[in-house]
């Protein structure tokens, strides 16, 4: 198998503000792989489950997993309110593939009465490509993060089906579907870079949206 | 390094072992109807397991279990959008054929089906499909993965609501992967002979100290203390078989695990959660089951 790009890129100096606290949104999914890339990264990191441990926070990471079980337990949990009052508050978020749809205004093939926390102007399809044998990795040029393309996880995965005038699409696929967005301090990518090695997105969330936002 | 393409590839480890990845902390629960499977997705499941008959219902009716009807799998694929899982049995790789081509997402070879070969399992390489494979110590769980399972669970013994060997099976292999990791490289060489599984994997899970791969556990989980123990004790995640659909009130129980594993430290959460839940399914104790009628004997 030969493998391309970006996979294992660490930058060589972070420049991350000292003393970040970032929460890692821990309900389900893929929690601790961005917990290890964020403190790698030099930031503090607070696997958060409740409300409370949303106060002392400068940023948020929501990872893949099931966006349906996700948004169950935030709701259960009282979670999801504080959660949308802290993303219209400002907080920057970073959301992969379930976290994308969670910050999804629209969610087209939710569940039966899923929810999302909203923020992001933008509708996303729930598991775009298909069952399993249809997951894919691929490497995607994005622009914001420089010449080398970032390698792409795509597993059951969302894409961005409509971009709103508020969002901005930061990466496509070749057939021009897009799979990567920003708006203000929100960020939300389809793919995994927490399990391929890929540093950039969140030293790009941490760099440009967390320290800038503090 | 090549030079970068936009190449898709599809079906490599990444992709495979990726999925479980996101299943961790998450409730696998297994169904055997397109109705149960909405029940399990309306509950918090993170994916289901689709079969003809809950392990303990193979148990009492006995015979021959085998791959569930692709019509059963098609309903319950139509039912529900969370990820959807199979059995087939171990060796039989025409089965592992026929799921991959229903689309399902994950296969898995079970022992809780009445092995197809008592020599070999499925060369699990030959897939795009991922497969989870059931595992009793650590040479088993290494073995599965050198033959391409890109998750792992421990076996328990299946059908029985008894919790015991489950425990036993996750302190088997984290106890046995602690060990690896205070060898020498000398020392390495043995234990991969004594595990009887290949040295590259043993060694690096002497470096890393973790299985390569997602290790959920399985097999006699019936209440939501069981499956906050079975986090507490390092899975990554939780198969519930019979435990669910076997007990008084699947809805609720159903549920009530789902919080249980989200918050397995918790023990205030657990015991709010564990209130009213009705009836747990009877069981049966691993003791009173002879030797022959073990499930987790099956696997080589």
């Amino acid at each position: 198998m030969t493998i391309l790009s970006s996979v294992g890129t660490r930058p060589a100096e972070t420049a991350i503000p000292a003393g970040l606290r970032v929460g890692v949104l821990a309900l389900q999914g893929d929690f601790r792989e961005h917990a290890q890339v964020l403190r790698e990264l030099g930031a503090e990191v607070d696997l958060v489950r409740r409300p409370e441990e949303l106060d002392r926070i400068d940023g948020l990471v929501i990872p893949g997993g099931e966006s349906s079980v996700m948004d169950k337990l935030a709701r259960t949990f009282g979670l999801a309110d504080p959660l949308k009052a802290a993303i219209a508050g400002g907080l920057p978020v970073y959301g992969t593939c379930a976290g994308l749809i969670m910050l999804a205004d629209t969610i087209l093939d939710g569940m039966n009465g899923q929810q999302s926390l909203g923020g992001l102007d933008i509708a996303v399809r729930r598991n775009a490509f298909g069952s399993q044998t249809a997951s894919f990795e691929t490497d995607l040029d994005v622009p914001a993060l420089g010449e080398l393309p970032v390698h792409a996880v795509f597993i059951r995965a969302p894409v961005v089906e409509t971009v709103g005038p508020r969002a901005t699409a930061l990466a496509v696929l070749d057939d021009g579907r897009c799979v990567a967005v920003q708006q203000g301090n929100l960020l939300g990518t389809s793919f995994h870079p927490e399990i391929t090695g890929e540093y950039r997105f969140h030293q790009y969330f941490l760099q440009k949206l967390v320290a800038a936002a503090r | 390094m090549t030079e970068s393409t936009s190449a898709e590839q599809f079906g490599s480890s990444r992709v495979k072992r990726g999925l479980a990845e996101m299943l961790k902390g998450g409730v696998i629960m297994d169904v055997v109807t397109a109705a149960q499977a909405r029940i399990a997705e309306d509950a918090g499941a993170v994916a289901v397991m689709a079969l003809e008959r809950v392990p303990a219902d193979i148990r009492s009716q006995g015979g021959v279990a085998r791959m569930s009807d692709p019509d059963l799998i098609d309903s319950i694929i139509a039912e529900v959008n969370i990820p959807v899982m199979a059995k087939a049995r171990i060796g039989h790789f025409v089965e592992a054929q026929i799921l991959e081509v229903l689309g399902v997402d994950y296969i898995d070879e079970s022992e809780v089906l009445s092995p197809a070969d008592y020599t070999n399992h499925i060369d699990k390489w030959n897939f795009t499909i991922p497969f989870v494979c059931g595992a009793t110590n650590l040479g088993e769980a290494l073995r599965r993965i050198n033959e391409g399972a890109a998750m792992i669970r421990s076996k328990g013994e299946a059908g029985t609501g008894d919790v015991s060997e489950a425990t036993k099976h996750i302190r088997t292999i984290n106890g046995e992967i602690k060990r690896l990791t205070s060898m020498s490289r000398d020392e390495l060489y043995v234990a991969a002979k004594e595990l009887q599984a290949p040295y590259e994997l043993v060694a690096e899970i002497a470096a890393t100290g973790k299985l390569p791969v997602v290790l959920f556990t399985a097999g006699g989980v019936a209440t939501p203390a069981d499956a906050a123990m079975m986090m507490q004790l390092g899975a990554d995640g939780v198969f519930v078989g019979s435990g669910i659909f076997k007990s008084g009130n699947p809805e609720q129980r159903a549920a009530a695990i789902v919080k249980a594993v989200t918050f397995y430290d918790d023990a205030k959460v657990i015991a709010d959660v564990s209130r009213g839940l009705g009836e747990a399914m009877v069981g049966i104790n691993v003791s009173d089951i002879a030797e022959p009628h073990r499930l987790a004997t099956r696997g080589w």
